[in-house]
């Protein structure tokens, strides 16, 4: 009975102390460390070269913070680089790039949504099976889809204009390939498996008995779609768009394929602008432009990286 | 009195997998049905057929005289209510009450009134402006019970409404639920694997088993007439103690045990005639102490085990090979190993043929 006692007052009492410094701890933030270093050096050079001049870039310190800081290289990036006859710089591609991007998303994030939630919550005869089809799509290399889609695009934009011209004869030729259209046609089907498979996983999570509640209320398929699930899922719209955003905005062989010098996004034209082998190779303007093109993803990422967590969590690892 | 609800020679199937076969069911205007039954026997299913929620594979729904089985939940004049409550999480307790009369385009004013007066009965009048998500357990069922209330319908349907409650809440709210059954009388169908909800709530309960109802009847047949050995195990806890013997001419056999089963109200008294039967006695119908030494039989057995619940005390003991359980009072000074001297009233028991297992 004593001997409890005493070692009541003396023995291990409440929280387990921790060692900071524990060799452990040492490794895991050590490597840490050094792997974040690493992968961070480039975004360091980048920065730190778009902001110095060309003489200095010619003493070929790029590790150092540059002396003298201009914003020249930017400006000329934004609006004085040349491609080809064109020298309005990148913001020709930048307008082209959100041109492209806002239909595609809205589009594609509309469309895969109903079906994800025709597929989850209105199951029919076959359903599965189409389920089945969709995902399947999303192991096909793409790469090999591309000049069927060029044929396809190509005619159907040749049908459409005969088409018009039953009502009007005069009507001009009316263009899918190299259409801004076109490029965001072929981005929403391309981004149809994965989205519906997003959107189904997700809206299967929703509790069953919610839907069979609101059909009781007398809500029908619209109603409940827009009245009940969207106002729910709105993490999952978020990565659903984050998910376009980046794959749409960062996209560059549709691009290049599907559009032509006029409509070229910003990534189409980056490439043309760092990769043009006239004159002097301008290393500021190029990291200036490099990072204007990859600013709308990061910020986007930035701005909603929560959110996406969230609905990653939510929706993709479940079902 | 009229039916309210008519089930008429219902089947469903999941692929090959039969669910509900052949099942017929009248419930009568204003009745207070429920629908019994362990996990997996069907009794949501047929719930959800009766809502319009699920697609019968054949056979007929009548409600209040309309054949209603090829129409819309929305369409049948029922109100439902869910397990998880499945309240619209986005919308206030009001949005909640008012979605299904905004989808039936009732005007404002008489959603209002109906919001009020749902709100009213249930007392939930200083809620409405909340979201589900700030609500207790409780409080989200009577919301729930709200929503299916403003409709207006004949039939409430509830799909083990209390199940996800507390036990105390449960309580209440069963008291409740009987009281707003006696207020409205509404015909209700309320499914629940609980029997003491069957017990306390029902005019009528069916006990289902794999699809099929094993028997309809009051609290009361169900209890002290079971109709066969499934329902007489299912009913009651703890469950009734089986004996398994010879009936010869009259009498129970087993062993050194005769119970003559003179007062015992058989089901077809010219059919009875010697075969194998189990009989099944209630733990509450065992007497102790003085009363023992009244009844018909008397036996002495040793307790094996001691469960006290205040109100009572069950013993577990062994008689004749099997187990045997029995209620003492709650003051009764009983301990492991003691002997206790039991009296049975075969009349009060249950006969079943051993192998059809009927009730005789």
């Amino acid at each position: 009975m004593a001997d409890a006692s005493v070692n009541a007052m003396t023995g291990p009492s409440g929280p387990k102390p921790k060692r900071v410094f524990s060799s452990t701890n040492i490794i895991i933030y050590g490597t840490l460390l050094v792997v974040c270093l690493y992968y961070l050096l480039p975004l360091y050079i980048m920065i730190v070269t778009s902001l110095k001049g060309m003489p200095e870039i010619r003493l070929g310190n790029i590790f150092s913070p540059p002396v003298e800081i201009t914003t020249e290289p930017w400006v000329k990036a934004w609006s004085e680089a040349c491609t080809g006859v064109n020298c309005d710089g990148l913001s020709r591609g930048f307008w082209n790039s959100v041109a492209i991007l806002v239909p595609s998303v809205v589009l594609s994030i509309a469309i895969a949504s109903v079906n994800g939630y025709a597929l989850a919550n209105w199951k029919f005869k076959g359903s599965e099976v189409f389920f089945t089809i969709l995902i399947f799509g999303a192991f096909i290399p793409y790469q090999v889809m591309i000049y069927p889609i060029v044929i396809l695009l190509r005619e159907s934009g040749d049908g459409i204009t005969s088409f018009i011209r039953l009502f009007n004869s005069d009507a001009p030729n009316f263009r899918l390939m190299g259409s801004v259209w076109g490029l965001v046609i072929v981005h929403t089907i391309f981004g149809m498996p994965i989205l519906t498979l997003l959107f189904r996983n997700y809206f299967t999570s929703v509790p069953e008995e919610l839907f069979k509640a609101a059909r009781v209320d007398g809500a029908g398929f619209w109603g409940i779609y827009f009245q009940i699930m969207l106002p729910m899922s709105l993490p999952i719209f978020v990565v659903a768009m984050i998910l376009q955003v980046t794959g749409i905005w960062n996209d560059f062989l549709f691009g290049v394929i599907y559009t032509k010098p006029e409509t070229y996004p910003m990534t189409v034209q980056l490439n043309n602008i760092v990769n043009s082998v006239q004159g002097v190779k301008e290393y500021n303007v190029n990291m200036a432009a490099t990072l204007l093109t990859g600013l709308v993803p990061l910020i986007i990422y930035f701005a909603s990286g929560k959110l996406f967590v969230r609905g990653i969590a939510a929706g993709a690892v479940k079902g | 009195m009229a039916n309210s609800v008519e089930i008429r020679n219902l089947d469903l199937s999941f692929g090959s997998v039969e669910v509900l076969k052949d099942l017929n069911l009248d419930i009568a205007e204003g009745e207070f049905l429920v629908l019994l039954g362990s996990s997996g026997c069907g009794k949501s299913t047929l719930l959800n057929c009766i809502a319009g929620l699920l697609e019968v594979t054949d056979g007929q729904i009548f409600i209040k005289g309309k054949n209603v089985t090829w129409a819309e939940p929305s369409e049948r004049g029922i109100g439902m209510v869910f397990q998880s409550y499945a309240l619209y999480p986005q919308m206030t307790v009001k949005g909640n009450l008012s979605f299904g009369l905004k989808n039936a385009k009732v005007p404002k004013a008489e959603i209002e009134e109906r919001v009020a007066r749902a709100a009213e009965i249930l007392q939930i009048e200083p809620l409405l402006n909340r979201k589900p998500g700030a609500l207790s357990g409780g409080q989200r069922q009577r919301v729930a019970i709200g929503r299916a209330l403003v409709r207006d319908v004949n039939v409430f349907l509830f799909d083990e409404p209390l199940s996800n409650l507390d036990a105390k809440l449960r309580v209440d709210l069963r008291v409740e639920l009987k009281r707003l059954h006696n207020q409205l009388n509404n015909t209700m169908i309320y499914v629940t694997h609980d029997q003491v909800e069957a017990m306390t709530l029902a005019d009528r309960i069916a006990v289902m088993k794999s699809g099929k109802i094993m028997q309809l009847g009051s609290p009361d047949e169900i209890y002290n007439k079971p109709k066969n050995l499934y329902v007489a195990d299912f009913i009651g806890s703890p469950s009734m103690n089986f004996l398994e013997g010879q009936l010869e001419g009259g009498t129970f056999k087993k062993g050194g045990v005769v119970l003559p089963m003179t007062g015992y109200q058989y089901v077809n008294p010219l059919q009875v005639t010697d075969r194998p039967v189990t009989i099944g006695i209630r733990p509450e119908h065992v007497v102790t102490g003085e009363l023992a030494a009244k009844a018909p039989v008397q036996s002495e057995v040793t307790v094996d085990l001691v469960e006290p619940m205040g109100s009572d005390t069950l013993v577990w003991s062994t008689f004749e090979g099997n187990s045997f359980r029995f209620r003492m009072d709650g003051q009764a000074p009983v301990t492991n190993g003691d002997t206790i001297k039991i009296g049975i009233d075969p009349a009060k028991g249950s006969l079943f043929d051993t192998s059809s297992e009927d009730r005789l």
